[in-house]
């Protein structure tokens, strides 16, 4: 087991290093470095280029280095902490994120919690009821949560929020607690307003995993052994209890794959209608203005939360599941 | 094997039964027959009647269709999408206005209603003239109709000047404005801009957006899939790698990030295809991974061991036994994954980092209906998100019944 854990752990390493090459070559592409055109830029408004400051941002990133030794000096820096210098904000990238990333994290997890809990019940009822027209009228549902655009979905409910209950949502606290430490309020406040972006940003995954859930239980359902449980007699409740449900559930956290890029991504343009000070309005604000350190890092760091994310998926799944335990095998 | 073992205990009297067919002549009087020179007929059992033989005898293809036929919702989607691919061809012809027409005086028209029944008698499809009046209060153009006279609708007329695909001018349209009056049927945008007659035309970006993006993905995914399930090895290893790598991006935010550094210099036509590339690039390795466990267990089937026993080539056994096995899987699953290729232009142009401005989609039509100001005022900016629904619903019926068809047999 440890042994697994510690494998598992290690085969992140090499991916994870992957990922940094293609993000700091995304940071690349734009033509020219930023350091250039804000240069040119401060000129063009007539304001002076303090000499000083463009030296150190030269000497900080080796601007004048060659490309290899550009990106040790990045990779390095963001394994100490040091995430890169927003040129737009004028700062270091991790006073300009803030909590954005933590929230983002929050946001996600509830998002994935809210899935599985509405998804779950909601798939063993179309499966074991399949044919009826509650079956129907939840895939049909299903289905228009998939063709939805997740932005429209936000703007939607923003119209119907401000026009027929006149009240606003978005922000995922209250004004007060904005910038404010962290307390208990503050807390109670994020639950109260981040259950209708979870249900947005949610719904497109939900729909998909009900989907995927139905489809999963009704091939176990024509199993055997199902066969064989009914055969003893035992209750139609406890025959689903004790058997197909189980090999339904390790789907449900292996899936956390495939789920969350998808709820990251729907995460991101849902913050953007919602202005959510989360990562999604930062990054579309960075890349607009080709801030490409503090896009980049954003970029990393979803990267980042989908690989632990699917390690955790993985290491949950070896706890849970006794025969990729015993066999040791990789999971997936 | 019968005929080596007599010669390899020759010399030494030989008790061993006679060999071939020697062995199943009957002794004494034989009938006068030994082997039938006639052809093989398999049918000579169990006559088949021309119904089964139409049924038995049906290509793979031929039993598709069948089986796709059977399912009505996807017959319906397929319909559907045939439709609005085709309308795409004769758009210019189809709309009441141009894409870039612009009427100044009617700035946020709201929707106007087609009516066919004025003061009690029947007289066809009409529209009032709209009267704008400027609401002091709000600062806000309000839209009134002018229930006077009606101004019934042109069919089959000359109406906005356009030149169809480039090749001549023409002015012919299915539906125009009255004389005298406007036709906005779903209102128009800030510039006085019909929004259904840039609905049509976005169709044209959106939808090919999807093929496009879909053909590129689909050649990616059968060179490295191919290449991972034929080869085997190394670089199947390193392609299954690579896989992994991108699948642990999030999509919609890589996207954006390289959407983003396409060159502001590049002219809006570069921008689609730049588009169209971006959203392949991420997306093939569904179907390469599809292309390669297809191959990895058709390769092991005992039809095609048996093609290989008779001395098919390899070229053989790929073109004719293995392409046609998963062609049907691959076509299904790509049919799959076209809506998520649509879906990511729209978003990607809705936050205004797609396709830009004189190139027009859906998402850049929504991209007006950002601001939630605009929605709560002018909700049918909202409108061209309906054709994105059906487009992304259609093309998963049409998908799930693909994927029922392309197993036949089963």
């Amino acid at each position: 087991m440890l042994r697994y854990v510690v494998n598992r752990i290690l085969l992140m390493i090499p991916t994870l290093i992957a990922i940094s090459i293609i993000v700091f070559a995304i940071i690349q592409l734009p033509p020219g470095n930023y350091l250039e055109s804000y240069i040119a830029e401060l000129q063009s408004q007539g304001e002076s280029v303090d000499p000083q400051k463009i030296a150190f941002l030269k000497q900080e990133y080796g601007l004048d280095k060659p490309l290899p030794e550009q990106y040790l000096r990045w990779a390095a820096g963001m394994l100490k902490g040091d995430f890169g210098y927003s040129f737009e904000f004028n700062l270091p990238v991790t006073k300009v994120v803030g909590d954005r990333m933590f929230l983002t994290i929050i946001v996600s997890a509830f998002t994935i919690l809210f899935t599985w809990a509405v998804a779950f019940p909601i798939g063993i009822y179309s499966a074991t009821h399949q044919y009826s027209w509650g079956d129907y009228g939840l895939s049909l549902l299903g289905f228009l949560g998939i063709a939805i655009p997740n932005f429209m979905l936000a703007l939607v409910m923003l119209y119907v929020a401000n026009v027929v209950f006149g009240t606003t949502i978005g922000g995922l606290m209250d004004p007060s607690f904005i910038g404010k430490p962290w307390s208990w309020a503050k807390v109670v406040s994020i639950l109260e307003h981040s259950w209708i972006p979870v249900f947005i940003i949610g719904a497109g995954g939900t729909a998909g995993m009900i989907r995927k859930m139905r489809a999963n239980l009704l091939d176990e359902l024509q199993k055997q052994y199902v066969v064989t449980a009914r055969a003893k007699g035992l209750p139609p409740g406890k025959v689903l209890r004790k058997y197909p449900l189980r090999m339904a559930l390790n789907f449900f956290i292996s899936d956390i794959g495939s789920l969350l890029p998808h709820i990251i991504s729907g995460a991101e343009i849902t913050a953007v209608v919602l202005s959510l000070p989360t990562t999604g309005p930062m990054l579309l604000q960075a890349l607009k203005s080709q801030d490409m350190y503090l896009a980049g890092s954003f970029l990393m760091f979803l990267a980042f939360m989908i690989v632990v994310g699917v390690l955790i998926s993985d290491l949950a799944l070896v706890a849970l599941d006794p025969r990729i335990r015993l066999q040791g095998g990789v999971a997936r | 094997m019968s005929a080596a073992a007599p010669s390899a205990t020759m010399g030494g009297p030989a008790p061993v039964p006679a060999t071939g067919s020697s062995a199943l002549v009957p002794v004494g009087d034989a009938p006068g027959h030994l082997v039938s020179k006639a052809a093989f007929d398999p049918q000579s059992a169990v006559r088949l009647t021309p119904e089964q033989e139409h049924f038995y005898l049906a290509s793979q293809w031929m039993l598709m269709w069948w089986k796709f036929k059977r399912h009505k919702v996807a017959v319906a989607s397929a319909v559907i999408l045939l439709l609005m691919y085709g309308s795409t061809l004769v758009t210019e012809f189809l709309v009441p206005y141009n894409l870039h027409s612009r009427h100044p005086d009617f700035i946020y028209a709201s929707p106007q209603s087609v009516h066919w029944v004025h003061e009690g008698k029947l007289v066809g499809p009409f529209v009032y003239p709209l009267i704008k009046t400027l609401n002091m209060d709000t600062l806000k153009r309000e839209y009134s109709e002018d229930t006077a006279k009606p101004y019934p609708v042109r069919f089959f007329c000359s109406g906005d000047k356009y030149e169809f695909w480039g090749l001549f001018e023409a002015s012919f349209h299915l539906v125009c404005p009255p004389e005298g009056a406007s036709l906005f049927m779903l209102g128009t945008d800030r510039l006085g801009r019909d929004v259904l007659s840039r609905i049509f035309y976005g169709a044209r970006i959106s939808l090919t957006i999807g093929l496009l993006g879909i053909f590129i993905s689909f050649v990616l995914g059968l060179v490295f899939g191919g290449i991972a399930g034929y080869f085997g090895g190394i670089p199947d290893m390193l392609i299954q790698r690579v896989i992994e790598i991108i699948r642990s991006f999030p999509e919609l935010p890589l996207w954006m990030a390289l959407s983003a550094v396409l060159p502001v210099t590049w002219s809006p036509l570069l921008v689609y295809f730049g588009i169209t590339g971006i959203l392949a690039l991420l997306d093939w390795t569904g179907l390469a991974r599809a292309v390669r466990s297809k191959l990895l267990a058709l390769r092991e089937e005992d039809y095609c061991t048996a093609a290989r026993l008779m001395g098919a080539s390899p070229k053989r056994i790929i073109t004719r036994h293995l392409l046609p096995g998963f062609m049907s899987h691959l076509i299904a699953a790509a049919s799959l994954s076209i809506p998520s290729m649509i879906l990511g232009e729209t978003a990607l142009s809705f936050l205004g980092i797609g396709l830009r401005p004189p190139i027009t989609s859906w998402g850049v039509l929504l991209n007006e209906a950002q601001n939630i100001n605009v929605v709560a005022l002018y909700p049918w900016l909202m409108a061209p998100v309906i054709p994105v629904i059906i487009v992304i619903l259609a093309f998963n019926f049409f998908g799930d019944g693909l994927r029922d068809a392309a197993d036949p047999y089963r």
